[in-house]
């Protein structure tokens, strides 16, 4: 096509055929474009049709449980699949105390790392080390975790627990939040590092200059600008320890009674689900676990938005 | 007095960097700890016959985990096939349409996916699937992991698509190249090992996923290569014989999980090179 315009003028016949063939070929193009757009609408859409669907799913799976208990699923202090009574509360309980002790463990950790590795030491072997290990702890599965835990701490916790007062289960709310505290320092952690390392150094360089030590800058500069992304961080592995299944359903104990201190053993919402799923007898029993499930997906889909929010906010800054 | 003052605000400092020092390296004293045990346990355990035998019955010795591991490959490998395409399509659909409502929307979404706790994924695919078709099944499983992978896979493509100039796309465009041939055959060849090493963390992330394959994948003591039946894989078989009352399957699930720790290694080594070497940012 492109020869006609250089060379020696064609055939009439010969260029209109080519010409139709050039308009084909367009046309063919300009199909094929759009049908590629439309390929990636679909790409988008699919990904809200996904929560929508999650969503629906979680709600008619859980209408049989609402009808027979309503809201009396969410404090009924009983778990008794025997006698068809099911309530929620020591698995709602366990879950935030669980996941609560947790985020107090692992704060000092990650707010440590992410000064560590965001002001003290940004470079060098030493902390590309510690950042390596940081990713691993967040690579290990959680069934790992769980094994680990099984096997080597709660033995450690039973150990602990015979030289106090209390029954020496060794499994445990206490157990489960110590496994699920090293679970979370990654997600704090490495959120937390970034936007330490965004502080901006003029601020740092001021606070200097007018006399600030190092700690002092922390605390003054660096702490107040990294406030939120902390916050944000630890919202974040807030939703995760909520959520957290494998680690905890094998060191928690799976007790259905609210547990009367941190050192005995208990049940987490994920932990019940785990456990009971596939042996759930009768329609109420099965319901009441998916009603489980769609408290736990609300509750992370808030935490997560808020999270994300938090940190768009800051991103915009 | 001000020395005093001075000496005072720096030990406080010295003292706040050891505290932070000492907090920063306790961190990974369980970590070391989880690692040597492993090693050590499960290194007992690695020999040439674990890895292709099928498990045994309790009471004899020398069962493997080649069906676990032979599920787990191919649970993870559908997985991927199912999430990449529409994980990429979903990320070049974001990268390029950043303003719009839709893209908002489904950037919400893709963030709520990734906070799903994968136990609730497991109980939803299993209404989805396994309801339907009256079976657990290996298919439903990796339509679980699928979903888990499909976040990440999206947010990488999107912010490496992001990182190429604009320029080239322009340029593309300028040339009389049509809108779908510039994406496919410039900005994604210019990301794509951006992209790569985005599906390889993806799939490093949900290899040892076990709670949504409780429900859906099941686990199977059988050799079994049919994604129509329950199918074992790694992770499942290291949560049932840990909290299995017997000791030798105790030990197995050592040598399994530092089968399971390798693999997911590797794949993580191979995301770190592919990055290092193409200097993506995930």
């Amino acid at each position: 096509m492109d020869n006609t315009l250089i060379g020696q003028p064609e055939k009439p016949l010969l260029k209109r055929r080519k010409a139709k063939h050039a308009m084909k070929d367009v046309v063919y193009e300009i199909k094929k474009e759009s049908r590629f757009r439309k390929t990636l609408i679909i790409a988008a859409i699919s990904l809200i049709i996904l929560v929508m669907a999650f969503f629906i799913t979680l709600i008619i799976g859980s209408i049989p449980s609402f009808k027979a208990l309503g809201i009396r699923f969410l404090y009924g202090k009983t778990w008794d699949p025997v006698n068809n009574i099911f309530g929620a509360y020591p698995f709602l309980l366990g879950t935030l105390i669980t996941s609560f002790l947790a985020l107090i463990i692992s704060i000092p950790f990650s707010v440590s790392i992410a000064l560590f590795l965001g002001e003290y030491y940004p470079k060098g072997w030493f902390s590309n080390l510690l950042k390596n290990a940081i990713e691993l702890i967040a690579a290990i599965p959680s069934v790992i975790y769980g094994f680990w835990g099984l096997f080597v701490l709660v033995p450690i916790v039973r150990q602990m627990e015979m030289k106090t007062a209390v029954l020496p289960y060794g499994v445990g709310i206490l157990t489960a939040s110590l496994i699920l505290s090293v679970m979370v320092i990654p997600y704090a952690a490495s959120m937390g590092l970034e936007i330490v390392k965004m502080t901006p150094l003029k601020l740092k360089e001021a606070a200097y200059s007018l006399g600030a030590i190092r700690y002092e800058v922390i605390r003054t500069v660096i702490f107040p600008y990294a406030k939120s992304g902390l916050l944000a961080g630890i919202l974040l592995s807030l939703g995760r320890a909520l959520g957290e299944t494998m680690a905890v359903t094998m060191v928690i104990g799976n007790s259905s009674r609210i547990p009367k201190n941190i050192f005995a053993p208990g049940n987490t919402m994920a932990s019940v689900v785990a456990n009971e799923f596939t042996e759930a007898a009768g329609s109420v029993y099965l319901s009441a676990l998916i009603e489980l499930g769609l408290v736990l997906f609300l509750v992370t889909a808030i935490i997560n938005i808020a999270g994300k929010s938090i940190i768009k906010r800051f991103s915009k800054m | 007095m001000n020395a005093v003052v001075i000496q005072y605000r720096k030990t406080k400092s010295t003292l706040f960097k050891s505290v932070v020092i000492f907090f920063s390296l306790l961190c990974t004293v369980p970590l070391l700890c989880i690692l040597y045990y492993i090693v050590s346990k499960g290194t007992k355990e690695i020999n040439w016959h674990f890895l292709i035998r099928l498990p045994m019955p309790v009471g004899e010795a020398g069962g493997g985990i080649a069906n676990a591991l032979s599920g787990s490959v191919i649970i993870v490998l559908v997985a991927a096939v199912i999430a990449i395409p529409l994980g990429i399509l979903g990320g070049i659909y974001l990268s390029e349409n950043k303003d719009k409502k839709l893209a908002y929307w489904s950037r919400l979404s893709a963030d709520i996916v990734q906070g799903i706790p994968s136990v609730v994924t497991g109980i939803v695919v299993y209404f989805w699937i396994v309801k339907p078709m009256e079976g657990f099944s290996a298919l439903s499983g990796s339509l679980a992991l699928a979903i888990m992978m499909l976040p990440i896979l999206v947010r990488i493509t999107e912010e490496t698509l992001l990182r190429i100039p604009n320029s080239f796309k322009e340029a593309a465009l300028a040339l009389g190249v049509p809108y779908h041939r510039t994406m496919l055959k410039v900005i994604v060849p210019c990301g794509l090992s951006g992209i790569l090493s985005g599906a390889l963390l993806a799939v490093a992330r949900i290899a040892g996923e076990t709670a949504p394959l409780l429900f859906t994948a099941f686990g199977n003591p059988y050799m079994n290569v049919n994604i129509f039946k329950p199918m074992q894989s790694l992770p499942l078989m290291i949560y049932n014989y840990a909290i299995s009352p017997y000791n030798q399957w105790h030990n197995m699930a050592w040598g399994a999980a530092m089968i399971l720790l390798i693999w997911i290694l590797l794949l993580n080594i191979l995301t770190k090179l592919a990055t290092k070497r193409w200097r993506v940012q995930l």
